[in-house]
């Protein structure tokens, strides 16, 4: 780097091609050294690489390789010594009373661990991968103490074992409101609405209110209870605690009274194992709501 | 005569298109078939003006043909800043999700914009980079004007329709879902008829010519064409579900589909992006430079090496997936065989400059030539490291591809246009100097501040995303969701549109310069176009 730039064009040159193309000459140098040696050393690597691995295809097989290695093999044997691994806890976590899962330390610590996996892994794309639901899209928090179905330990891990409204399980959790918008008139249905409104906060028009509440006994109480606090044995929502599944604004709530909704969730029995949907529930109901 | 032929043949395409518009069975090819109707059409009155009128037969085999080159170039730098553009609302709709707006959903979504970034960029700004330089170094250094007439502007129309109707088609929903092979059935017809014009143009100029050897350049430029052409058509072998729909259906199915769609992907970047542009760096490098090309030898053994290694290397998209393992080694083996036959070109490239590196002080352009090629050695290098298996269970999936792509794409690919574009638009429109140097330094040091930014984003959070995608806790439990870790690379998305956002000024500055060139700088006698005498 020392030297001049300038002096390099006044070294003696190695002869051109004698080719020129619109002047474009070429030297003769040779191949560089380092490069033609690393070359050779690439395709020597290359040929031992491709005896030692699987690599090159015959009439009906490929040749396996001296190592015997082999992808489907190599991810068969992990899955295999991570389910050895847990395999004792697995099942102790499977025939545990699930009442008693949160008592036993160890069990608890497990499933709680497991239980955040299978979370991530299944239940975040639609709660969230921190468990808060999505606002005012019907998929609920599940770090609150409001719960549809129930928020006991028993109760959440029925809801996962079976799921919610899905046709693929018999027994999954099951319930419809009505589309009031076939039953009631547009006028009473806004008196509803302020209604419940005004269960747990300020309704839009406060003269419906009275007319609302007519309105509500007649229709509504059956599933949501007279002073709307609702019935998780039917997954009907607690209308008086301001917590709103599909939002609480006056658009929003004559939406869900005009075509009701109809909220579906996977049953998780075909899917899962049963330690994975104990430690999941586990997980849930430990995130601060459990009951 | 011939004008009625093309009359007749120009009136029926229009009148089939009309019908097929009429039948569409979906949005896409309705507005396709209105454009092919239109530009038929329109040619068909161009044609029907011309018809009738004397003709003056010149003779021009004495000049070289440079309005294509010229419109190829306009084309460049206009299809460029629009497919970076793209890249920058694409880049910034993915660290701000809202940009996706509810009202363009179906139109300007991430999912629709996504594939006319690639294309615009990779196909037409690519593209017409190497038809235009390819046509303009071929005619040089062949001593030949360009075979075939005009057929040459046939290619240069013709690709310019595959491009329009490919955008407009992703952006109403028309797509194979094969990566940089989207466009339909229809438009793959055409690029084909497209392509073998341009194939003719090349090797009937290569055949006249006056030279005793091809150059250099001229065999990336023929490999390119060749292999492409065949990519083109078997990846695309699919047959349509209705003649008046865009939709078809694959020929391969399963993992002989996908190692068909990335053997063509891989190509895809070894002979367009890598091959092609070679050529362009053979031929802009030496002029620029005013130095011999440093070893013919190299050149030769390199050229040989580098295609015929390149096509076996495809498999490495596909690491741990349906693959069988063997296809999958030998993807990886080829790769790593490939990188020194991909640094034959670097060397050349670099060493050519020996006894001329004073000239990266003073000439702005050369500066953008070397740069490029560093970073074409950069990402040779990395792709090979990338292409080991331990190295792929890693990176694969992540934003490191991303950032592997763009250090390939915007430092190499578009560089070296630039580089070529600068030194084109003053010879084609007969102007003594560009209009200003310094804008090019702007240029220069906006595009290497972008691409750096751009790079090590991508690095950083494709690095940070496989680690979190394999972390696991004491029992073997996953630590992160899938969610957390797109939550995590926001910082470094923004970084990433920055970097975009200067490469495209950048882009722009050119424009300005290139337009000012011919507008305001000094005129020379026009001898750049005559053919040189045996």
């Amino acid at each position: 780097m020392a030297k001049q730039p300038q002096n390099h064009s006044k070294k003696p040159e190695v002869d051109t091609t004698g080719h020129s193309w619109d002047g474009i000459e070429e030297y003769n140098n040779p191949l560089p050294r380092w490069w033609l040696w690393t070359f050779y050393a690439c395709i020597v690597w290359a040929v031992l690489y491709t005896i030692a691995y699987p690599a090159w295809p015959g009439i009906k097989a490929a040749t396996p390789g001296l190592l015997g290695w082999s992808t489907r093999a190599n991810v068969q044997a992990e899955i295999d010594a991570a389910e050895a691994a847990n395999a004792t806890i697995n099942a102790k976590l499977a025939s545990a009373e699930l009442t008693a899962i949160a008592d036993d330390a160890e069990l608890r610590t497990y499933a709680t661990s497991a239980g955040a996996a299978v979370f991530r892994t299944w239940c975040a794309q639609c709660h969230g991968s921190g468990a808060a639901g999505v606002a005012a899209s019907g998929y609920p928090n599940l770090l609150d103490d409001d719960w549809l179905w129930g928020g006991d330990i028993e109760a959440i891990h029925a809801t996962i074992n079976h799921g919610i409204r899905n046709e693929e399980d018999p027994d999954a959790r099951w319930s419809q409101m009505p589309a009031f918008g076939d039953i009631l008139a547009k006028e009473e249905i806004d008196q509803v609405v302020n209604y419940v409104m005004s269960l747990s906060g300020t309704p839009q028009d406060a003269s419906m209110v009275e007319a609302g509440s007519v309105v509500y006994q007649d229709n509504c109480a059956a599933c949501h209870m007279e002073n709307g606090t609702g019935d998780r044995a039917q997954g009907a929502p607690n209308l008086t605690d301001a917590i709103w599944l599909y939002g609480g604004s006056h658009d929003t709530l004559t939406q869900s009274v005009t075509y009701s909704r109809f909220g579906v969730m996977p049953s998780w029995s075909n899917r899962l194992s049963e330690a994975e949907i104990r430690a999941v529930a586990t997980y849930v109901h430990q995130l601060g709501g459990g009951e | 005569m011939l004008n009625y032929i093309k009359l007749i043949v120009l009136g029926l395409i229009t009148l089939f298109a009309l019908i097929a518009a009429n039948y569409a069975r979906d949005l896409a090819y309705l507005v396709n078939a209105l454009l092919v109707a239109a530009a038929a059409g329109g040619v068909f009155l161009w044609t029907l003006r011309q018809t009738g009128e004397p003709v003056v037969k010149r003779d021009l085999s004495g000049e070289y043909m440079d309005g294509v080159v010229r419109a190829g170039v306009i084309a460049t730098a206009g299809w460029g800043v629009v497919g970076f553009l793209v890249g920058v609302i694409i880049a910034f709709q993915l660290a701000f999700p809202v940009l996706n707006f509810e009202w363009a959903q179906g139109f300007l979504n991430f999912g629709r914009l996504r594939p006319l970034h690639t294309s615009a960029v990779i196909f037409a700004f690519g593209g017409n980079a190497l038809i235009a330089t390819s046509f303009y170094v071929v005619q040089r250094t062949s001593a030949a004007r360009l075979w075939g007439g005009n057929l040459a502007w046939f290619v240069f129309w013709g690709y310019q329709l595959v491009i329009v109707l490919a955008a407009t088609g992703y952006l109403l929903g028309a797509t194979q879902s094969k990566e940089y092979a989207e466009p339909e059935w229809y438009v793959d017809w055409w690029l084909t008829i497209v392509w073998l014009a341009y194939l003719a143009v090349f090797l009937g100029t290569l055949v006249k010519r006056k030279e005793p050897h091809i150059y250099v350049a001229n065999w990336f430029y023929l490999s390119f064409i060749i292999t492409v052409a065949m990519l083109h058509v078997v990846n695309n072998l699919s047959i349509p579900v209705s003649v008046f729909g865009s939709k078809s259906v694959q020929v391969f199915s399963g993992v002989q589909d996908a190692m068909v769609q990335w053997w063509y992907g891989h190509n895809a970047v070894g002979f367009f992006l890598t091959a092609g542009f070679l050529g362009m760096m053979y031929y802009f490098v030496p002029k620029q430079a005013e130095r011999p090309v440093f070893s013919y030898k190299l050149s030769i053994i390199h050229f040989w090496a580098l295609i015929f290694i390149y096509i076996w290397a495809g498999p490495h998209h596909l690491h741990y997936t349906a693959l069988p393992d063997w296809a999958s080694t030998l993807g990886m083996v080829f790769s790593i065989v490939l990188w020194m036959p991909s640094w034959g070109g670097m060397i050349n490239g670099l060493m050519t400059l020996s006894g001329a590196w004073d000239k990266l002080r003073t000439d702005p352009i050369i500066r953008m030539m070397v740069i490029s090629v560093g970073f074409y050695g950069m990402s040779t290098f990395e792709g090979p490291m990338m292409s080991i298996r331990a190295v792929n269970s890693l990176s694969h999936y992540t934003d490191w591809t991303i950032g592997h792509v763009h250090s390939g794409a915007l430092g190499w690919n578009g560089m070296i246009t630039f580089g070529a574009l600068y030194f084109l638009v003053p010879k084609l429109w007969n102007r003594e100097r560009l209009y200003s140097l310094s804008l090019v330094s702007w240029h220069f040091w906006l595009a290497t501040i972008g691409i750096i930014l751009y790079a090590a984003a991508m690095w950083v959070t494709g690095i940070m995303e496989g680690l979190m995608w394999r972390e696991v806790d004491a029992n073997g439990f996953l630590v992160n969701s899938f969610a957390d870790t797109v939550a995590a690379k926001f910082p470094m998305y923004v970084v990433r549109g920055l970097g975009g956002v200067m490469f495209l000024m950048g882009a722009i500055i050119m424009c300005y310069n290139l337009w000012m060139t011919v507008k305001r700088a000094p005129a020379v006698e026009a001898t750049h176009s005559a053919v040189p005498a045996e």
